[in-house]
């Protein structure tokens, strides 16, 4: 219940983060809402020597539109993302995705960055990011990078972030005209977590069959990943019942699932396939 | 007369809870007190080598830290009240020494002056350990051969034990069917939302002790701590603050708090330790833990003609107060609500490297109950009757009551078929049942559950209890008039500050703000036994409201001296004492020495603790009618009593009951599941529960629903995981499920209300018929839904891979 | 080492030393000695400890109080106006939505964010906006029917 001691900084500024990061990299972490490193820390899983808040920082929390893109500043609240009327409209499966996320307690102080960095391969956002093919700027002392949803995530725990690199920003296409998207979910009847997570962002061509498909899975392996053959079956096709089904049967393949007492490898697979053709199918009835 | 009694009336502990302003161990604050971290052992079992404190001792704010060393020969053992024939006793220990038996055991204690430094502390203490083997399976560890436990009992059978009557092998063998079935009755986790904890102050000139305790039994306690510290029991004082929760978890007496007791008696400083939700997981009793086969024997035509239950009890590292004893309790109502001429249980108690299973919520009965109404749908699926007929043709009529049990119990009274009624048809089970097949028909998975089940309360006859049965009570009208009641049960959310205040305000005719309840504290109250085995109302209600009779008959002599009148010309009603005969004549029916004939109006009743003045009011003269208040102040001031009466108002009663109480109900579920992905969902839930007379309505329903969400935790969502190396895999909420807001369904709860001889009140209790009627009626449920793959009986908790395996494995 | 904060706690400005590891809800109960926010797990999951913070639910628990630097806090002991109950309190206690009372504060918190957001919520919509808090005693149905009874009552008096 009570962590270690540490340092703490809350800096007011990007730059000067970055720069605590940079001298600290070693045994620094970064604090944005909390909600995936306090209770690591409570339970003194993690010791950081200095705890970076960068919740000071101005310009961290926003949903912008920017030339076909929607950013999404690192510090945005799960909260913030489910109640945007605008990505609602736009973007509805960001929103979708952060609902939910825990409970009303967790998404009001949580944020998108935070649960990003910290890659727990049972979160929701990492198979939204994924599908939506979101590109994640990372900033440090060095300057600024981009990195795809498909490198993001590397293992359990662990992204492509190098240890002096904060996640600043989360760029996203906007969706064009008959998208249809959908996040569905087995909640963990303890945690609340994803058993098996399934986002999925589907567009129809002009001629009626499917132009881009993505398909994020989460909760099963030890960490998120893009269901490349389910987005192969489905691209190109009419999305018909037969295609869906057909193409999520793919959703675990090459999978190496995680069990535990809740749910076997074996059961997960199988959620995860089920899960993957009702949220295409849900996809395709929101088109 | 009953103003409240039988009324939704709203709780009067509520305006404190709902403001925040309650206090709970934690919320006692007393300057310089010490805080208390523990180092815990991280194996199930291992030998230690060593601890290596001086680390810890230097590190800043720490006092002392004390290891098994320190305190084994300072400390007398945790106690153990359950007593069998032939019951293995392991020397239980506040602090581990040479061994730890668990995850969880207690190892060292860090003292410090905050408890962010305790625990910082804790982190630097290092224990040399030796890693054993571990004894996880329960049924295992029955067996010869394996690693032993306590080395000095050669096995790990903790003790064997046989019960029941009637020939259970001629019953058998003269069966038309006789239908086995194994069974389990998972480990649950209790999980009270307030964690234990204790203060202790130790003053060294008084020679004082007080221990704040998050406990159900603040009386027992104080014995049992007083033997183990080897104080003077009248020198511990036990107070329960506010108590957030018990279920059977704090129904005991742990190691911390004799501990934490010694440790402010060593430092002469409170000393405080409040439990963390892991080591509430790790090192807090837990509940069932039970393997077992059970045997029916039928006729064709469904009448039962003997069980018997085999089991193994997983019993875990050291006995707790009440661990031996629970498996004796399933034994007891095995007999369920049927006629079953021959019953049999074979207990065998085994010794796990696990924490203790003790009394949790039901406590043995809700083994029982599990186990007999699966059984009963066992005997219907295999004779292909309705499960609700074969439960009829087993139950004793009304008229059959006091009913013997092969188990050796006397039911009270009941209306099996009453409740059974009611709830079908509340269900509309026959229409269920229609839209079951319809629902078949259309591929969907739907099942209905029934349970019918009778449940043994008011705990109970002190010949039959460890630790007496009795409970106490006095209520005492102070010289103001208000009226103070203590109760040696002692409540922790079931509602007893209203219901008993009900109960007073009603016999005395006072309102009930009037009227406090106190409870809790063993200096103020008169020794108690405790809130557990849904007793507290049957039991302590009773005791409350005898003492209020007894209250009356004396204040009725003082009433009757103050109107110069007999006290069979007394009347009482509505808290007057008023002469019975015609109005105006009969107050002069005595010598009229004490009271002058009048037909004035009495005064007006003198508002309870209103006294403008602050002097004590003077009584009025020459009346026809005296309030209970008068009386109050008359019997205070001792001017004006009549001869041989001792001053004061007030009485104290010990109630001892005459045998325990039979509750019942029938509860049915609706499930429907999911065929992909074999996951349940409610679509009713419907209870009918007879506790007998009812207090307060609306504290009845929320035992029962409470009752009937920690049921669906077990049949659902809640197993205690240990793996095979004893390590706890469910040690936090992470991983342990709490059913939530968003998992259960609207209960739709309504009774039937059978009374009672064994109290005056007719209340049977209820605290825990919703733990006991519930889990079968669910499993039954999703077994029914599943009846259609051949399946006949299914694990708790069932999750939806298990049911999913049932489906996806069958060629339906 | 110290970090210096200056929290507004129920109206009333508090400005105290802390330790950055200070857990809000240790330092709500024990520097303040504000005792009716209570602790129920350490993992982020019963929602004992729900306080407001800038007028949203969180758990304090999961939060330093250094990051509460600067911030409205309301607690339970916060809730009532001029000593009239919040209609949430009113609603738990006409409706007994408690019993052992050690989740109440954080439940009532929680409800009354649920329904400033959401001021006629169906059952299922208060069933599901209060995840975040386990009970262990009523079952959850008094508490359902209490934010019932409070959302009515919120109502009629718009």
């Amino acid at each position: 219940m009570i962590p270690a001691q540490f340092d703490y900084a809350a800096p007011a500024t990007l730059d000067e983060a970055l720069s605590l990061l940079a001298e600290h990299a070693d045994d620094a972490k970064i604090l944005a809402g909390g909600h995936s490193l306090i209770p690591a820390m409570k339970l003194r899983l993690a010791q950081p020597a200095l705890l970076i808040d960068i919740a000071r920082v101005r310009g961290l929390s926003y949903i912008r539109e920017d030339g076909g893109r929607i950013l999404v500043g690192a510090l945005t609240t799960h909260y913030e993302i489910e109640s945007s009327a605008r990505l609602r409209d736009i973007c509805p499966l960001l929103p979708e995705c952060a609902a939910s996320i825990g409970d009303v307690q967790v998404r009001n102080k949580g944020t998108i960055g935070g649960s990003l960095a910290h890659a727990d391969p049972a979160a929701d956002w990492p198979a939204a990011i994924i599908a939506l093919r979101a590109e994640l700027v990372v900033a440090s002392t060095r300057g600024e990078r981009v990195i795809t949803s498909d490198d993001f995530f590397v293992d359990m725990l662990t992204t492509a972030l190098r240890p002096d690199e904060v996640l600043r920003e989360i760029r996203i296409g906007v969706p064009p005209a008959r998208t249809g998207q959908s996040y569905m979910k087995v909640h963990h009847p303890a945690s609340g977590f994803a058993v098996v997570g399934v986002a999925v962002s589907l567009t129809l061509g002009v001629d009626g069959k499917c132009s881009a498909a993505g398909v994020g899975v989460t909760g099963v392996a030890s960490k998120a990943y893009r269901a490349t053959q389910v987005e192969g079956a489905l691209a190109g096709s009419t999305l018909d019942e037969k295609t869906i089904s057909n193409a999520a049967s793919h959703a675990a393949d090459s999978t190496d699932a995680n069990g535990d007492i809740y749910a076997s490898a074996d059961y997960r697979r199988h959620l995860a396939v089920v899960y993957t053709r009702r949220a295409i199918a849900a996809a395709v009835a929101k088109i | 007369m009953a103003r409240y009694v039988g009324q939704r009336v709203k709780r009067t502990e509520d305006p404190r809870l709902i403001k925040g302003l309650a206090h709970y161990v934690d919320d006692i604050r007393l300057p310089d007190t010490l805080h208390v971290a523990f180092v815990r052992s991280i194996y199930a079992h291992a030998r230690i080598n060593g601890v290596d404190t001086d680390e810890a001792l230097k590190a800043p704010g720490v006092v002392a830290v004390f290891t098994g060393k320190d305190v084994s020969e300072k400390i007398g053992p945790v106690p153990c009240a359950g007593n069998l024939p032939d019951l293995k006793v392991p020397d239980h220990r506040v602090l581990a020494t040479d061994r730890v038996y668990f995850v969880g055991h207690p190892i060292a204690a860090v003292v410090a002056t905050d408890a962010y430094s305790a625990r910082d502390a804790a982190e630097l203490v290092v224990v040399d350990y030796e890693e054993l083997p571990a004894v996880v399976d329960p049924e295992e560890a029955a067996r010869d051969g394996g690693p032993v436990i306590h080395e000095k009992f050669g096995s790990n059978v903790a003790y064997k034990l046989t019960a029941g009557e009637g020939d259970i092998a001629a019953a058998f063998a003269s069966s038309d069917r006789v239908i086995k079935q194994r069974v389990t009755n998972q480990r649950l986790a209790p999980i009270a939302m307030e964690p234990r904890g204790v203060l202790a102050r130790y003053f060294p000139g008084e020679r004082e002790l007080t221990l704040w305790s998050s406990t159900q039994i603040p009386h027992l306690m104080r014995t049992q701590v007083a033997l183990m510290l080897a104080i003077p029991e009248n020198k511990l004082r036990v107070i329960t603050p506010e108590v957030g929760g018990g279920f059977g978890s704090k129904l005991n007496v742990y190691a911390e708090e004799a501990l934490l007791g010694w440790i402010s008696m060593q430092t002469a400083k409170p000393a405080k330790w409040i439990e963390t939700r892991r080591e509430n997981i790790q090192a807090t009793i837990h509940g069932r833990g039970q393997v077992g086969e059970i045997e029916i024997g039928c006729r064709e035509d469904g009448t039962l003609t003997g069980l018997r239950y085999n089991v193994v009890a997983d019993l875990g590292a050291y006995h707790q107060l009440l661990t031996p004893a629970i498996p004796t309790l399933t034994g007891l109502m095995l007999s369920g609500c049927y006629k079953i001429p021959a019953i049999q249980i074979n207990v065998t108690g085994v010794f796990t490297n696990k924490m203790a299973t003790d009394a949790y919520r039901g406590a043995g009965r809700p083994e029982a109950t599990y186990v007999v109404e699966r059984a009963l749908d066992l005997v219907a699926d295999e004779l292909n009757l309705d499960p609700v007929e074969v439960r009829r043709r087993n139950f004793p009529s009304p008229e059959e009551f006091p009913f013997k049990t092969a188990t050796g119990l006397f039911y009270d009274s009941g209306n099996y078929e009453g409740a059974l009624s009611k709830a079908l048809e509340n269900a509309g089970y026959e229409k269920l049942r229609e839209e079951q097949k319809r629902a078949r028909d259309e591929g969907r998975i739907v099942g209905i559950g029934v349970s019918t089940y009778v449940e043994i309360c008011a705990l109970g006859p002190s010949q039959a209890m460890p630790a007496g049965g009795w409970e106490s009570a006095t209520v005492r009208i102070e010289p103001t008039g208000t009226v103070t009641v203590m109760t040696g049960a002692s409540p922790h959310g079931q509602g007893q500050e209203t219901s008993f205040a009900q109960l007073a305000a009603d016999e005395l005719g006072v309102d009930l703000n009037d009227v406090t309840v106190v409870h809790g504290d063993t200096s103020i109250v008169q020794y108690g036994i405790g809130t557990f085995g849904s007793r507290a109302t049957a039991v302590g209600g009773t005791a409350v409201f005898v003492a209020i009779e007894r209250l009356k008959e004396k204040a009725t002599k003082i009433a009757a001296h103050l109107l110069a009148t007999d006290a069979a010309n007394v009347a009482f009603n509505e808290g007057i004492f008023s002469l019975k005969a015609a109005k105006g004549k009969s107050a002069a029916a005595g010598d009229g020495t004490a009271a002058k004939d009048s037909d004035e109006v009495p005064e007006p009743m003198l508002p309870a603790g209103q006294d403008p003045a602050g002097a004590l009011p003077e009584p009025a003269e020459g009346r026809t009618k005296v309030t209970i208040q008068d009386v109050a102040l008359a019997a205070h001031l001792g001017r004006e009593l009549p001869p041989d009466t001792e001053p004061g108002l007030s009485a104290t009663y010990f109630f001892e009951p005459k045998n325990f109480t039979f509750p019942f109900g029938t509860h049915i579920c609706v499930v429907e599941i999911e065929r992909e992905t074999g996951e349940i969902k409610f679509r009713r839930y419907v209870a009918v529960d007879d506790c007998g007379r009812v207090i307060n309505p609306m504290l009845v329903d929320g035992q029962v629903q409470g009752g009937i969400v920690q049921s669906i935790g077990q049949a659902l969502y809640e197993e205690v995981v240990y793996d095979e190396m004893g390590q706890l895999v469910t040690g936090t909420l992470m991983d342990y499920a709490v059913p939530r807001a968003s998992m259960i369904p609207w209960m739709e709860l309504d009774r039937t209300e059978t009374p009672t001889d064994v109290n005056p009140l007719g209340v049977k209790g209820v605290g825990e018929a919703g733990t006991i009627g519930a889990t079968p009626a669910i499993v039954n449920a999703v077994v029914d839904a599943l009846s259609p793959f051949g399946v006949r009986h299914i694990d708790m908790p069932v999750r939806p891979e298990a049911v999913w395996r049932i489906i996806n494995n069958s060629d339906e | 080492m110290k970090k210096s904060v200056r929290i507004n706690v129920n109206g009333e400005t508090r400005e105290s030393e802390v330790e950055p590891r200070l857990l809000l809800v240790h330092y709500l109960r024990d520097v303040l000695g504000l005792t009716g926010t209570h602790v129920g797990c350490e993992t982020s999951l019963c929602g004992a400890c729900t306080v407001m913070v800038d007028g949203r639910a969180v758990k304090s628990c999961t939060m330093f109080a250094v990051q509460a630097d600067a911030s409205d806090v309301t607690t339970i002991e916060g809730l009532a106006s001029d000593g009239e109950l919040h209609p949430v309190q009113q609603g738990f206690w006409e409706r007994h939505g408690l019993q052992c009372g050690y989740c109440t504060p954080g439940m009532i918190l929680a409800a009354a964010q649920l329904l400033e957001r959401n001021p006629s919520p169906t059952r299922e919509e208060i069933r599901h906006g209060l995840e975040g808090n386990l009970c262990r005693c009523t079952g959850y149905q008094h508490i359902v029917e209490a934010v019932e009874y409070a959302s009515k009552a919120v109502i009629s008096d718009k």
